[in-house]
């Protein structure tokens, strides 16, 4: 460490006598930053970085802090609606949930960690998302997760699947939340870079909402946690080991997780939370103590002075540079008013955490940092976070993308004759398989609160009310893949149908924003046309996204599979019932109730052009075909296709409701049978071929099942609304009874359900 | 002093981790490999003062559960 | 009659617990601090509820079966108060010595989340006496430690005085004799791995867990 002469003016003196030898471009390079990223560094200081500064910009300007390529791009989207307390920019976002309750809820991923290091990868995952949560004043209610991995035949993969789970389900389990849905596929693009996104959910009051704006000037900033030690400062580390005095070890670049001091966390900051004590309060997350200090010093509009000396540590010898890189977990920082102190302390003491007051809310506009007496960082807040760089990087027409990527209408449809073979053999194949493998792992009931997990969405209880909040997280990246504007769509309207299906008003969304290389066209193409899907969806559908996070540069070449991951913009969405006695599940309930399929009226005048077996997993398991074009969604009538099935749920004439989507109607019913263990009557329509009707995968649709015809039919008589609503229409499937479907026993069916995870975990 | 406590099962007692390992091992091709047994290494660091009784009685008490897990205690010579 | 929930850091299923105890007794639980050095006086009933006390670090249920609190509880138990210990709870009392035997890693070393079948095996115990002997009962399971281990002359004793108070019904976890929850020889104290506080209202997916609480206050009541 190079050591200042102290001065008179200490904020810049110092540090311009930084030697220029320091900052090479090789150390520029090895901490991320272009040539030109660097100049608008130098621009923005008036001088030359010393490295410490030059960390921090590399970690503020990082794709990761900064959203530099999608910033532009996140702007278009909707995140408005009367409900919504506070939408993206926070930690996470806040919506109503009425009597004075606001739900708090935020995806993000751990993506590359959890390849490196399976189990820890998504333990902190679990633990970073958690944390964004409770920062707000919110006790996490539930978890849910969304998963992609490469083929399972791939070397790597069994060993990546047991650890992501096992990490989510180590640290969940022990944190006492309970996670209650998720989404898992398999796709060889995913071979050589897996996605793990969690996503927490909790539950406030609306008048105990926190945020991250440091205000207050001289209010005491305070440490809380876990100590700091050297965890994963990898990108930089070279540049460090050669700056460190001493550089004698190397740095460990995986975070541990620890949910045991994760929960003492939560316990603690609830109990400050409750009394009048905190201004503002950050989680400290992927950048660690410098995100969380600039975020909170540029979200107040003031400046920041830090005392490193007071930075607990793990271990000797740390210098400013590690600790402001440091991604060591379960740590928050907050600006607590002057005079709480002592009485802060004391509760951070009794659930046995470090608790320190390292530096103060200042009007400099500045970040500063001390360090044995000297200044060793010295930046305006400006250029690291409102005015960082920010891209529009170039990206193809969505019909020069569509030509690219070879997407091309279906030529030669095959059809089937053995609907119940082709269904057995879809049940287990590893992206319809029962995920009980996957759920068993997770305490998924911990707060007795959890009413249901397993149908279209998980569904808890708002503690001591008759509300419950659904949750569901969706994508099919494989018609994103196909057509990024539809698959943006779509990932937003099975959400929302999933909420429906339970009995839920669909509030509001969250979004994990996967991408490979923006900085390709092709991709950039994927990820701007996705979102303007979205976007659509988010405006007819009443659904804004008010929370959510961007992974990209997701591609690997390393391990033979595709180099760049699908396009996977994962959707947690979030709803609302008001009594949860209206809750809907999906199982087949009576012997005898009729099933009917609720989708697009259209369908009743044959067109041969419709049903859409493109990009269906029943062409790709039973042809090995990967062809054709993502099926298109009509928002209209999913819209309109929810709110119906909502009130016929309100209405009780209807005993069960399951959302059709992967695996098209046969697997539909199918889930509905190996859940009850009631098989079904049912008949095809003459006007399609047997493949298209069964195993088609258009979009819009729900099963349902009627225990009262009459009663149904008579509301169904009341007519339609308007014409959107009359775009929905019914026809009657079939009807509940036997213990068969298609001629294969509900035993054969549940035993192929669960046959690909039994097999594979025991070989 | 340092000191380094080694908990093993005691001999019987089933070591589903152990048995997981050793398939996994066998896997990889490793013939011959009779048995696995997990323990758990505890080092600690304490006064030289301390009794061969109180090491004795911090296993009992806490590190090991003499249920199912034997201990030995080894003393390495500070520097 | 007062009950106490006891609170460990680590502890997850403690709100559950007093939830239940509530709902069943129609009287809230005191919540008692592992770090209070004595417990209330007069208490009636004590339960140590499920989680990850100290994380499980070093072995489920060690490190808070050495905390303060579980001398006055052990104290507690010998004048025969009832204890009851769930999941993390049966951990504790196991490490403390109160129950025999131990916790190890599930056999399949998976965490296991699932509703199992239970058989009770003793329906003259103060915890169990609603419910009807050999009578099948499905309580939720959530665990990673819940595999039941004793030597076989503690299994013979336990067996032969009636101690085991509910067997697993279906394949689980790997305990010796598919044994879910024991009593001491008191018959006062019991550690069970299913929770039966997750199974005390239909929204629950079932409420076979609420005759375990009846048992115990309607037993404490007439005592």
């Amino acid at each position: 460490m190079v050591k200042h002469g102290r001065t008179s003016d200490s904020r810049s003196c110092p540090l311009m006598a930084a030697p220029m030898s320091e900052i090479t471009s090789e150390v520029v390079e090895a901490h991320g930053l272009s040539p030109e990223e660097y100049d608008r560094v130098l621009h923005a200081l008036g001088r030359e970085p010393n490295l410490v500064e030059l960390g921090i910009f590399s970690v503020m300007w990082s794709e990761h802090c900064s959203y530099k390529s999608s910033r532009l791009h996140l702007k278009k989207l909707p995140t408005e609606a009367p409900w919504v307390i506070c939408g993206p920019g926070e930690n996470a976002g806040v919506i109503d949930i009425g009597d004075g309750q606001a739900a708090i809820f935020k995806m993000e991923s751990h993506n590359h960690p959890s390849y490196i290091e399976p189990y820890q990868g998504a333990a902190t995952g679990v633990g970073g998302i958690l944390r964004d949560v409770f920062t707000m004043g919110a006790r996490p209610v539930a978890n849910a997760n969304a998963l992609r991995f490469g083929r399972p035949d791939h070397p790597k993969m069994k060993h990546l699947v047991q650890g992501v789970v096992a990490g989510i389900g180590g640290y969940g389990n022990c944190v006492g939340v309970p996670t209650v849905c998720g989404e898992t596929n398999f796709h060889p693009a995913y071979d050589g870079n897996i996605l793990v996104n969690a996503m927490t959910v909790g539950v406030a009051d609306t008048d105990k909402i926190f945020y991250s704006a440091a205000t207050g000037i001289g209010n005491p900033i305070v440490y809380v946690g876990s100590k700091t030690g050297r965890d994963g400062i990898h990108g930089a580390t070279m540049a460090s080991a050669d700056f460190a005095e001493d550089s004698e070890e190397k740095r460990p670049t995986v975070q541990v997780g620890d949910p045991f001091t994760e929960k003492l966390l939560i316990e603690a900051c609830l109990e400050l939370m409750a009394t009048d004590a905190i201004v503002a309060i950050q989680d400290m997350g992927a950048a660690g103590l410098t995100s969380s200090s600039v975020e909170m010093a540029t979200n107040g509009e003031t400046g920041i002075r830090l005392d490193m000396n007071k930075v607990p540590c793990r271990e000797e010898g740390m210098t400013p540079y590690e600790m402001m890189l440091s991604e060591s977990q379960e740590r928050m920082l907050m600006v607590l008013k002057p005079g709480k102190e002592a009485m802060a302390e004391e509760i951070f003491r009794k659930w046995e955490l470090d608790f320190a007051v390292i530096g103060e809310v200042t009007d400099t506009r500045h970040m500063v940092l001390e360090f044995d007496g000297e200044v060793v960082c010295d930046i305006p807040l400006g250029p690291l976070a409102a005015d960082a760089p920010e891209y529009d990087r170039p990206y193809m027409s969505m019909e020069d993308y569509i030509a690219w990527a070879g997407i091309s209408p279906m030529q030669n449809r095959p059809d089937t004759d053995d609907v119940g073979g082709d269904l057995l053999k879809l049940l287990a194949s590893p992206n319809l398989s029962s995920r009980k493998w996957i759920s068993e792992q997770y305490d998924s009931q911990v707060g007795a609160d959890t009413l249901q997990t397993g149908g279209d969405a998980g569904v808890v209880r708002v503690h001591g009310t008759k509300k419950a909040l659904a949750i569901t997280t969706d994508c099919t990246p494989r018609y994103v893949h196909a057509n990024p504007y539809e698959g943006g769509k779509q990932a937003v309207a099975e959400a929302f149908r999933n909420l429906c299906a339970v009995g839920a008003r669909p509030l509001a969304i969250t979004n994990c924003l996967n991408f490979a290389n923006p900085q390709r066209p092709e991709i950039m193409a994927q990820f701007v046309h996705a979102l303007d899907g979205m976007g659509n969806a988010c405006r007819v559908l009443d659904f804004p996204i008010v929370s959510g996070n961007v992974s990209l540069y997701n591609e690997s070449k390393a391990t033979g599979g595709g180099s760049a991951i699908l396009p996977t913009p994962a959707i947690g969405g979030v709803g609302l019932i008001d009594d949860y006695d209206t809750m809907m599940t999906m199982p087949f309930k009576n012997e005898g109730d009729a099933i009917y399929l609720v989708g697009s009226e259209a369908w009743a005048t044959p067109d041969p052009e419709r049903s859409h077996l493109g990009k269906s997993l029943w062409l790709s398991e039973i042809h090995g075909r990967d062809e054709g074009r993502a099926p298109p969604v009509d928002l209209t009538l999913e819209k309109n296709a929810g709110e119906t099935i909502r009130e016929l749920i309100e209405a009780g004439l209807v005993s069960a409701v399951h959302d059709v989507s992967d695996g098209g109607l046969a697997v539909a019913l199918a889930e509905m049978a190996i859940a009850s263990g009631l098989g079904a009557e049912v008949s095809a329509n003459e006007d399609y071929t047997a493949a298209a009707w069964w195993f088609g995968e258009d979009q819009g649709r729900y099963v349902i099942t009627v225990p009262d015809t009459d009663a149904f039919n008579a509301q169904l008589a009341k007519g339609t609304r308007d014409e959107d609503t009359a775009l929905v229409g019914f026809r009657r499937l079939g009807t509940v009874t036997g213990d068969s479907l298609f001629g294969k026993s509900v035993e054969e069916l549940r035993a192929a359900h669960q046959s690909f995870f039994k097999d594979w975990m025991e070989a | 002093m340092k000191v380094r406590i080694h908990v093993s099962l005691k001999p019987g007692v089933l070591d589903p981790q152990g048995r997981a390992v050793h398939h996994a091992l066998e896997g990889l091709g490793f013939s011959g490999v009779e048995d696995v047994r997990i323990g758990r290494l505890i080092e600690l660091d304490v006064a030289d003062s301390t009794t061969d009784e109180a090491l004795d009685d911090m296993c009992r008490k806490l590190l090991a559960n003499m249920v199912i897990e034997n201990y030995r205690i080894e003393k390495l010579e500070t520097a | 009659m007062k009950a106490a929930v006891i609170t460990f850091p680590g502890s997850n299923c403690d709100r559950d617990m007093a939830v239940a105890i509530e709902q069943i007794s129609g009287k809230a639980p005191l919540r008692v601090w592992h770090g209070d050095a004595a417990l209330p006086d007069g208490l009636g009933f004590i339960a140590l509820p499920g989680g990850f006390s100290y994380g499980d670090y070093l072995r489920s249920g060690a490190m808070a079966a050495n905390s303060p609190i579980m001398k006055s509880v052990v104290e507690a138990a010998g004048k025969g108060v009832p204890v009851l210990g769930v999941c993390n709870g049966f951990q504790v009392l196991t490490e403390s010595g109160l129950l025999p035997g131990a916790l190890m890693r599930n056999a399949g070393q998976t965490f296991i989340c699932r509703t199992v079948a239970l058989r009770v095996e003793n329906s003259q115990s103060l915890f169990t006496s609603r419910y009807e002997k050999g009578q099948v009962i499905h309580i939720p399971v959530a665990h990673h430690d819940g595999n039941y281990f004793a030597d076989e002359a503690t299994l013979d004793r336990l067996e032969g005085d009636g101690r085991v108070a509910f067997r697993y019904a279906e394949a689980c976890n790997g305990s010796r004799r598919d044994i879910a929850g024991i009593l001491n020889a008191g018959g006062n104290v019991l550690g069970m791995m299913p929770h039966p506080e997750r199974a005390i209202e239909s929204d629950h997916g079932g409420s076979d867990g609420r005759a375990l609480f009846e048992s115990v206050f309607e037993n404490l009541s007439v005592a």
